[in-house]
């Protein structure tokens, strides 16, 4: 019998109650979700059950501390307005989506690379195996990518993305996102991860949104609607900025006391 | 030492990324037809040993003169039409990034890394289903080194490619289960 989404529920909340008991009991805060959440359903197979090996980042020399970079080959212009990569315009709500990529002390990580994707307005992704049975927008690709400016700011025009459903369990529907894929100056940095919008009525169902189970950190995947941002007659303004986790050289060497 | 910013947490990849983040030349990282070339290939499983058709994968490596400089053009555009030109076949990017394909598999053709110590690929694991990458390392050779010293011996192979003919080395790679690949966490 398939799962119900109060069968859901109840895990997501059973989950959550454990974290915030272990966190009052001394436990670490934790950042980040845990592999192994199976409130949502693909994660029981792809998690691994080994814990991670440590590797010493000291060592300058160690690959992952450096990392891809990207230049204005790599992008055009147009390729940071999803609303003009056709020959008309999308449907919904026009938007800017802009913030700042910064690493954990607060520095901008300028020049780097950020890919958006999303669904169309209806939710449906441009994407051949989608099958929700929503309109696809002949305007609308949903892919954008930009680089970082010298203040680690990035900027998107595109539309607001429509929840869909998914298999996951049943009547299962995520939120509205934008999937994010982020570089920093090192690869440990690497970053893939989804922005919200404010107030989303299906939060609380969305075992993927809840598969972090730290409120703050949770807090911290939603966009704030900024109203400087929105442009007259045009658009709405959504600010989100990004916060890159893991060691970098860059990093060991000016945080090296002088 | 001011506060330290607290950071964004990650999400899965999801399944819908096909249309986003693959590129035309993505697996070829070594410039066209250079005679030093090899390929790094293998199969992607989850814990009941099927393959996982939907699994991306990100390469990192030092070049073969050992710089971690890296270099712009790995997803070169043509400003014309929007579309990708592909790699200028002369720079060594030592970036990479392949989804493998219905059957499980991904293959990367690439320069020998000239990494201090041991040399080896980094490679980044992205699938529906993850909510958190994985880190892990294609070592082309076994031998002295910190990381593979610190393991088991049947752990330790999970991280040494397998060579083969023609330039070629096996690198599967298990998220669960029988023969877990070991995977990395960075301090
Ligand atoms: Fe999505």
């Amino acid at each position: 019998m398939a799962l119900t989404q109060s069968d859901i529920d109840v895990e997501i909340k059973d989950l959550r109650d454990a974290y915030d008991k272990a966190v009052a009991g001394g436990a670490p805060v934790r950042n980040h979700p845990s592999r192994d959440y199976p409130p949502y359903r693909s994660s029981l197979l792809r998690h691994p059950k080994q814990p991670l090996v440590a590797v010493d980042g000291g060592d300058p020399e160690t690959v992952e501390l450096s990392g891809p970079v990207f230049g204005v080959t790599d992008i055009t212009e147009h390729d940071s307005d999803l609303t003009i990569q056709h020959r008309g315009e999308p449907i919904g709500e026009r938007m800017t989506v802009s913030g700042r990529l910064l690493d954990r002390d607060g520095r901008p990580v300028r020049g780097q690379l950020i890919e958006i994707w999303q669904a169309n307005a209806a939710g449906r992704y441009a994407h051949l195996r989608e099958q929700h049975p929503a309109p696809l927008d002949p305007n609308f690709t949903g892919v954008g990518r930009t680089l970082t400016d010298d203040q680690g700011r990035y900027r998107f025009t595109t539309i607001k993305p429509g929840p869909y459903p998914w298999g996951n369990h049943m009547n299962a529907w995520r939120p509205a996102h934008i999937h994010f894929s982020v570089f920093g100056t090192a690869f440990t940095q690497r970053l893939i991860t989804q922005m919200y919008f404010p107030s989303d009525p299906l939060f609380r169902y969305d075992p993927i949104l809840q598969s972090v189970t730290d409120q703050a950190a949770r807090d911290r995947l939603i966009a704030t609607y900024q109203h400087d941002l929105s442009q007259p007659e045009f658009s709405m303004g959504y600010e989100w900025d990004i916060v890159l986790d893991g060691p970098s050289a860059t990093w060991i060497e000016e945080g090296r006391p002088a | 030492m001011s506060e330290r910013l607290l950071p964004t947490p990650s999400h899965t990849i999801g399944p819908f990324y096909g249309h986003a983040l693959p590129f035309p030349g993505g697996g070829e990282v070594a410039p066209q037809g250079h005679s030093e070339a090899i390929t790094l290939h293998g199969y992607v499983f989850d814990g009941a040993g099927n393959v996982i058709p939907d699994a991306l994968l990100d390469f990192w490596q030092a070049a073969p003169d050992g710089s971690l400089n890296g270099a712009p053009g790995s997803m070169r555009r043509d400003p014309s039409t929007g579309g990708f030109l592909g790699r200028n076949g002369v720079d060594f990017t030592g970036f990479g990034r392949v989804a493998t394909d219905a059957d499980g598999q991904y293959a990367l053709r690439t320069l020998p890394p000239g990494n201090a110590g041991l040399p080896y690929i980094s490679v980044c694991v992205f699938a529906r289903g993850l909510v958190h990458h994985l880190f892990t390392r294609a070592y082309l050779t076994d031998g002295a080194d910190p990381l593979l010293d610190s393991l088991p011996a049947d752990r330790r192979a999970t991280l040494i490619a397998a060579e083969g003919t023609n330039r070629t080395y096996r690198f599967d790679i298990r998220l669960q289960g029988e023969g877990e690949t070991v995977f990395l966490e960075f301090q």
